[in-house]
C-alpha cells in the first residue's frame, strides 16, 4: 500500500439485499492515474458495486477507502466526480443553473464557478444552450451535461457508469476524447461499460465481474498477450493429431471452411514456438499458421462463459 | 473548507432550490392566485351577508356572531387546504427525486444526507407560512376591516394553525424517507383523516358526556395530533361566548384540548424529523 497510492482500494465489499446477494465479494485496487474498465454482464452487480463505493448503498460486509479515505468520507467526496447511469438530472433548471447548482454542492466558490462553467458547457459542446431548460434537452445532451457536472469539481477520481449510452458516434467520441485528456492529467477513471470496444480504446486495466464477484483483474496488454488462436493447415489431419493437440491448447475443432484446418486456443504465445517444434519433430507438413490475438469480446465472452483459457487442464 | 459554515450553506442551497422548484414548476403562482381568488370570494360573500344583516337590524352581539360564524368557516376551509397544500408540495420530495435517480448526482457530493432533507423541510415550510400568513391574515383582515371583528389571542392562535401544517408537512416528509410516493400521499391523508375523525368522535362524547368517545378522540389525539391544534386555535381566536353557540357542529369545541396537547404536538412533530433525517441517512439507494 504505501509504494503505490491507490484510488480506490475495496476489499470484500458485500451487498445482501434479503435473501439475494447481489455482490458477494467486490475486491479491488486501482491505482491512481490508472483509466479502469469495470466489465460484466446486466444483473452482475456492476451498479450495486458503484453505489456502494460511492455511499448510495451501505455494504453488507467489508471495507473500502476512495483516495485513501473511508467510504463515506465527505473530504473525499469534494475530489469525485460522477456520471450516474441514469442521467436524469432537475429538468427546470436550465444548463447554466444545473452546473452552478452541482458547484456550490461541492462548496465551490462563486469565482471558480464561474470560471469553470463556461468551460465545460464548451467541452461537452453545449456552449450554446447555457440557458436551456434541461426539459429540452435530448439524452445524448443530457448525457453530455452529466458529463460535465462530474467533472466541476476538477476531480481526482471519476466514476462514469455508461457514459456513453445515450450517445451517437460523434458523442461517443467527444467522452473518448475527455477520458484521454483525463488520463493526460492524472485523473483517476471509473468505467462502467459493457461497452467492449469503448473500454479496449480507452482503459488501461479491466476487472470482469459476474454474478456479484470479481473473476478476473489484468491489464488491457496482458489480456491481448495472455491467450491466442491459432489456425493450422497442415497435410493430413486425423482424429489422434486433433486429440493430441489437445496438449498445447483447448478448444481444438476441425474447419470446414476454404479447405480443411484445425483451430486452437493457447493460453499464451510462448505455446505457439513449441507447437512448431511438435509439429515438426511429429512428421506433421505444416504449410499454413496464423495466429490471432482474441478480441476483448471475445475474452469477455470466454470469461463470462467459464472458459478460462490460462488453465487448459480440463 | 470549514465543515460546520458548509452545512448551513447546504441546507440553505437545498431549501433554496425546492423554492424554486416549486416557483418553477408553477405550484407557486398557482397556490397564491387562487388563494387570492378564494380571499376575493370570501370578501365579496362577506360584504353582501353583512350589508343584508345590517338591513335586516340585528343587535350588535347577533352582527358579531354572524362575523365569527363566516370567519370560523373561512378558517376551517383554510386550515384544510394547508393541510391538503403541505401534503401536495411534499409528497414527491423525498421519494421522487429517489424515483426519477436525481438524488444519486445530489447525494455523491460532499453533503450530509440529513442535509438535503432538512433542507427541502426548510423551504417547504418556508412557503407553507406564507401560504397560511397569508390567507389566514387576508380572511382576518376582510372581516375585521368590513365589520371591525377582530380575533383574540392572535400570535398564539396563528402559531397553532402554522404548526398543524408544518405537522402534517413533517408526516409527509418523514413518510417519504421510506415509502412510495403514492403510498406515503395515502399515509398522510389517512393520518390527517383519523385525527380529524377522532376529533369529532371527542366533541361529540364531550357533549353527550360519554368519556369512551372522549377517550378515543385523545387516543387519536396522541396518534396524530394535527386536528387538536386545529381546535386549539379556534378556541383561542373567539370569544368564548360564540364558541358555545356551535353546539355540535363542525366548529364545535366542547371537550377541551389540554396545553399538554401543544407540548405533546411539539415533541411529535421534532420526533418525525428526527426519524426523517435518521431514515433517509440509512436508507440504500
Amino acid at each position: 500500500m504505501i509504494e503505490d497510492h491507490l484510488a480506490i482500494d475495496a476489499r470484500g465489499l458485500r451487498k445482501v439485499f434479503g435473501k439475494k446477494t447481489a455482490v458477494s465479494d467486490f475486491t479491488l485496487q486501482v491505482k491512481r492515474g490508472e483509466i479502469f474498465g469495470f466489465l460484466g454482464p446486466n444483473g452482475a452487480g456492476k451498479t450495486t458495486s458503484v453505489k456502494m463505493l460511492l455511499g448510495l448503498t451501505a455494504p453488507t460486509a467489508g471495507t473500502a477507502t476512495l483516495l485513501e479515505r473511508p467510504l463515506g468520507s465527505r473530504q473525499a467526496r469534494t475530489k469525485i466526480g460522477f456520471l450516474p447511469e441514469h442521467f436524469r438530472f432537475h429538468e427546470w433548471l436550465t444548463a447554466a443553473e444545473f452546473l452552478d447548482l452541482h458547484g456550490r454542492l461541492y462548496g465551490m466558490s462563486k469565482q471558480r464557478r464561474t470560471a469553470v462553467i463556461p468551460d465545460l458547457l464548451a467541452l461537452v459542446n453545449l456552449a450554446d444552450r447555457a440557458d436551456t431548460k434541461l426539459q429540452a434537452f435530448s439524452k445524448g445532451m443530457l448525457q453530455r451535461i452529466g458529463l460535465a457536472q462530474a467533472l466541476l469539481n476538477d476531480p481526482e477520481l471519476v466514476f462514469l457508469d455508461e457514459p456513453t449510452s445515450g450517445l451517437d458516434p460523434l458523442g461517443r467520441r467527444l467522452v473518448r476524447d475527455i477520458i484521454n485528456s483525463l488520463r493526460s492529467e492524472g485523473t483517476t477513471v471509473f468505467l462502467n461499460s459493457h461497452l467492449l470496444s469503448e473500454v479496449e480504446q480507452t482503459c488501461d486495466r479491466v476487472a470482469f465481474i459476474r454474478e456479484g464477484v470479481i473473476l478476473q483483474t489484468a491489464s488491457l496488454a496482458d489480456f491481448v498477450q495472455d491467450s491466442i488462436d491459432v489456425t493450422l493447415r497442415v497435410g493430413s489431419i486425423t482424429p489422434q493429431l486433433l486429440a493430441e493437440l489437445a496438449q498445447f491448447g483447448n478448444g481444438v475443432q476441425m474447419q470446414e471452411k476454404n479447405g480443411r484446418r484445425i483451430r486452437l486456443t493457447l493460453p499464451h504465445e510462448d505455446k505457439l514456438p513449441d507447437l512448431v517444434r511438435w509439429l515438426t519433430a511429429n512428421g506433421h507438413n505444416l504449410y499454413e499458421l496464423s495466429p490471432q490475438r482474441l478480441s476483448l469480446e471475445e475474452r469477455f465472452l470466454q470469461i463470462m462463459e467459464g472458459r478460462q483459457p490460462n488453465n487448459p487442464t480440463t | 473548507m470549514t465543515t460546520r459554515q458548509h452545512n448551513y450553506q447546504t441546507i440553505f442551497i437545498i431549501a433554496g432550490l425546492t423554492i424554486r422548484e416549486t416557483q418553477r414548476r408553477r405550484i407557486l403562482w398557482m397556490t397564491l392566485l387562487l388563494g387570492v381568488g378564494f380571499l376575493a370570494v370570501f370578501g365579496i360573500g362577506f360584504h353582501y351577508i353583512y350589508l343584508e344583516l345590517n338591513r335586516q337590524v340585528l343587535n350588535s352581539s347577533e352582527l358579531n356572531l354572524v362575523s365569527g360564524v363566516l370567519l370560523t368557516a373561512g378558517l376551517y376551509a383554510i386550515n384544510f387546504l394547508t393541510i391538503v397544500i403541505a401534503v401536495l408540495i411534499s409528497v414527491t420530495a423525498v421519494s421522487g427525486e429517489i424515483d426519477s435517480h436525481t438524488i444519486e448526482a445530489l447525494l455523491t457530493k460532499p453533503i450530509r444526507r440529513w442535509e438535503l432533507v432538512l433542507g427541502k423541510w426548510l423551504g417547504f415550510a418556508a412557503l407553507l407560512l406564507m401560504y397560511t400568513l397569508t390567507l389566514t391574515g387576508g380572511l382576518m383582515l376582510i372581516v375585521y376591516l368590513r365589520a371591525g371583528f377582530a380575533v383574540q389571542n392572535l400570535p398564539a392562535g396563528m402559531g397553532l394553525m402554522i404548526m398543524q401544517g408544518l405537522l402534517v408537512l413533517t408526516l409527509t416528509i418523514a413518510g417519504g424517507t421510506r415509502l412510495s410516493t403514492l403510498a406515503n400521499g395515502v399515509m398522510a391523508f389517512m393520518m390527517y383523516g383519523i385525527a380529524f375523525i377522532g376529533g369529532w368522535v371527542e366533541q361529540i362524547g364531550a357533549m353527550l358526556r360519554n368519556e369512551t368517545a372522549v377517550d378515543i378522540g385523545i387516543a387519536t389525539s396522541l396518534i396524530m395530533p394535527s386536528e387538536i391544534l386545529w381546535k386549539k386555535a379556534l378556541l383561542l381566536f373567539l370569544p368564548q361566548s360564540l364558541n358555545s353557540t356551535y353546539g355540535a357542529g363542525p366548529f364545535a369545541v366542547t371537550s377541551r384540548p389540554s396545553d399538554l396537547m401543544i407540548i405533546y404536538a411539539i415533541f411529535y412533530m421534532a420526533a418525525l424529523l428526527a426519524f426523517a433525517l435518521i431514515s433517509f441517512s440509512r436508507r440504500d439507494l
